[in-house]
């Protein structure tokens, strides 16, 4: 059982991983009408500047976790600004070809420079060890993540459906024209919306440097995944994303339990079914 | 939204002759090749590339379905073919066909799960299904993991071409190019091809008109992923192995460059881009990872400021179809 229930914690961290990406995923997809390719390249970056702070500016986990998303969000603002904006107009699929040249570029630099191991990034103190909950020890790390990404989720979920600027976020995703004419700065928000998605995939970064390592391509297989993640939940919905990113995590861990030589598998195998019996995905609406 | 290639001219008389004289210009320039002095070897890489890169062209260019998966086919046919002539020893002809019966077999099943949604979505599923791929191939014991199948006996094609021999593969290789570029010429121009670009331009109306586009572009498909496989079975005799990087998902993407780089929807498009990806390949092969960093700077410049590719902006500048 003690195994059972740690590969369930282990798919509850990737599932939160999985949410924080997809949810970005959504938000992007939602203003900039592009699948942002280069997430995973960013989800990567964010573990480095997280290590750069600390072995660089001896900038603890505390303010990594702040500023890190903050780093990454502005580099992808101006990536938005120089590139992205002028695929407006244009077909989906040049968004998509767009973002992955970049996320060759940025994985590109970054194995020259740290080749493709690991870089070891150490737990922060408050949070190292662990505690016995009688059925099972759990890592306050590992438990830490979990919680720490579901209200990250929470709070942008509130952000987009229940505040003012959410409001005109929602309303710009479905009318941009209108929404200028009422005095509203869309290209502004749109940036702005950029640079809130990949700053989440940057948190996630940030959060997975101690449990993962940081390597060059963390994030190259991770985004796939993401993907699949996507094409069952549907990108409708935030809550959608956040929901059908932790149960996967979840499945998948169980899976890792029952039959571990299906764990790389089980995702793909269930966006097939998925599409198979409901072709518009978990959320519905046809893309 | 603006489509994908925004001046396709119709396909007249006077275009089809253009596009015929070209074909034959470039037949004989590949014939001539043992004569010049050009390694073989790049150049037999370069053409079972090049007809990837068409058959994936076939369904972006003229279906407006971007497959982000499609080293899958070439990978699952070097595969199979690279099994039947080592541990089945068949004779390279069979060993060829097992492979394109395979890339054939997948696209069925593939088609049949992603023709099931559009645009973006469609080159999603596609990229997931090739790694889902990639880690049955990583795990099934017949394909040996990271090591891949080595040392694939080139045998003798119909008994009498010894494929051991340079030239004599070379020729070999180029017929099956020649093949394969002809018959997606002649499905590019039957009214097959007319019925896809149609469909590419506007869908809804193309249904309005009667046509079961689904069909139409499940047919599609199936017809890339099989050229496709062909492409990789040509590729066993040349690499003399069948890895993993094959159907890794890094391949897809090369395919996407060297077709973009050439020019989405043009015909010889993908032949120009491929021989200039793996020319840049080939040369650049010391810089390390520096060349994923290039290619990803094509992409973007591509994208940005060269959406119609060196033949696109050839044929624009002309006001002809290539």
């Amino acid at each position: 059982m003690q195994a059972l229930y740690a590969q369930l914690l282990v798919g509850l961290i990737n599932g939160s991983f999985y949410a924080l990406l997809s949810l970005g995923l959504a938000v992007i997809f939602g203003m900039l009408n592009i699948i942002n390719f280069a997430h995973g390249a960013l989800y990567m970056m964010g573990a480095f500047v997280a290590y750069f702070l600390l072995n660089l500016g001896g900038i603890n986990y505390w303010w990594a976790l702040l500023f890190a998303p903050i780093i990454v969000g502005i580099f992808g603002m101006i990536l938005e600004r120089t590139m992205l904006q002028w695929l407006t107009g244009l077909d989906h699929l040049y968004g998509l070809l767009l973002t992955f040249g970049i996320a060759l570029i940025v994985q590109g630099v970054f194995q020259n420079y740290f080749g493709s191991s690991g870089l070891p990034y150490a737990i922060p103190d408050q949070l190292k060890g662990g505690m016995n909950l009688g059925f099972m020890f759990l890592p306050i790390y590992r438990g830490w993540v979990v919680i720490f990404s579901l209200v990250v989720c929470i709070a942008t979920w509130f952000l987009i459906e229940k505040t003012r600027l959410g409001a005109y976020l929602r309303a710009a995703t479905e009318n941009p024209t209108l929404v200028r004419a009422f005095g509203v700065n869309v290209p502004r928000m749109i940036t702005l919306t950029y640079g809130l998605g990949v700053g989440l995939a940057a948190l996630a970064g940030v959060l997975s440097a101690p449990i993962n390592q940081v390597r060059p391509l963390m994030g190259a297989d991770l985004i796939i995944v993401v993907f699949a993640v996507v094409v069952i939940g549907g990108m409708g919905s935030i809550m959608g994303s956040i929901i059908t990113g932790f149960a996967l995590g979840v499945i998948e861990g169980l899976t890792k339990y029952f039959y571990p030589e299906a764990s790389n598998t089980v995702v793909f195998v269930l966006m097939v079914l998925v599409l198979l019996v409901k072709p518009t995905g978990l959320t519905g609406r046809a893309a | 939204m603006t489509t994908l290639t925004d001046d396709t001219l119709p396909a007249t008389p006077r275009a089809m002759r253009d596009e015929m004289i070209v074909f034959v210009v470039m037949a004989l320039l590949l014939a001539s090749v043992p004569f010049t002095g050009v390694y073989p070897f790049f150049v037999m890489q370069a053409l079972c590339f090049a007809l990837l890169a068409c058959a994936f062209n076939l369904l972006i260019g003229y279906g407006g379905l971007l497959s982000f998966g499609h080293a899958m086919f070439m990978g699952t046919a070097g595969y199979c073919s690279a099994h039947a002539l080592k541990v089945w020893a068949l004779p390279p002809e069979l060993g060829i066909l097992v492979g394109i019966v395979a890339a054939f077999g997948l696209s069925l099943i593939t088609g049949f799960i992603s023709i099931r949604r559009q645009g973006i979505y469609f080159s999603m599923i596609t990229l997931a299904l090739s790694q889902l791929l990639y880690f049955i191939y990583l795990q099934a014991p017949f394909t040996h993991g990271e090591d891949g199948i080595q040392g694939i006996p080139q045998g003798r094609m119909f008994g009498v071409f010894d494929l051991s021999k340079p030239t004599v593969l070379y020729y070999v290789v180029l017929v099956g190019f020649l093949a394969g570029f002809l018959l997606i010429f002649r499905i590019i121009n039957s009214p097959f091809g007319e019925v896809l670009k149609a469909i590419r331009e506007n869908e809804p109306r193309a249904i309005s008109l009667g046509y079961r586009t689904d069909q139409y572009k499940f047919l599609a498909f199936v017809l890339s992923g099989t050229l496709a496989g062909f492409a990789g079975a040509l590729k066993v005799f040349v690499a003399q192995n069948a890895s993993l990087t094959d159907v890794h998902w890094s391949m897809s993407g090369e395919v996407v460059l060297m077709t973009l780089v050439g020019g989405l929807g043009t015909i010889f498009g993908p032949v120009v881009g491929a021989f200039v990806i793996i020319a840049m390949q080939q040369y650049l092969a010391g810089f390390g990872q520096w060349v994923t960093v290039i290619q990803g700077s094509i992409f973007v410049i591509c994208v940005l400021t060269f959406r119609r590719g060196v033949i696109g902006e050839i044929a624009h500048y002309f006001r002809r179809s290539l």
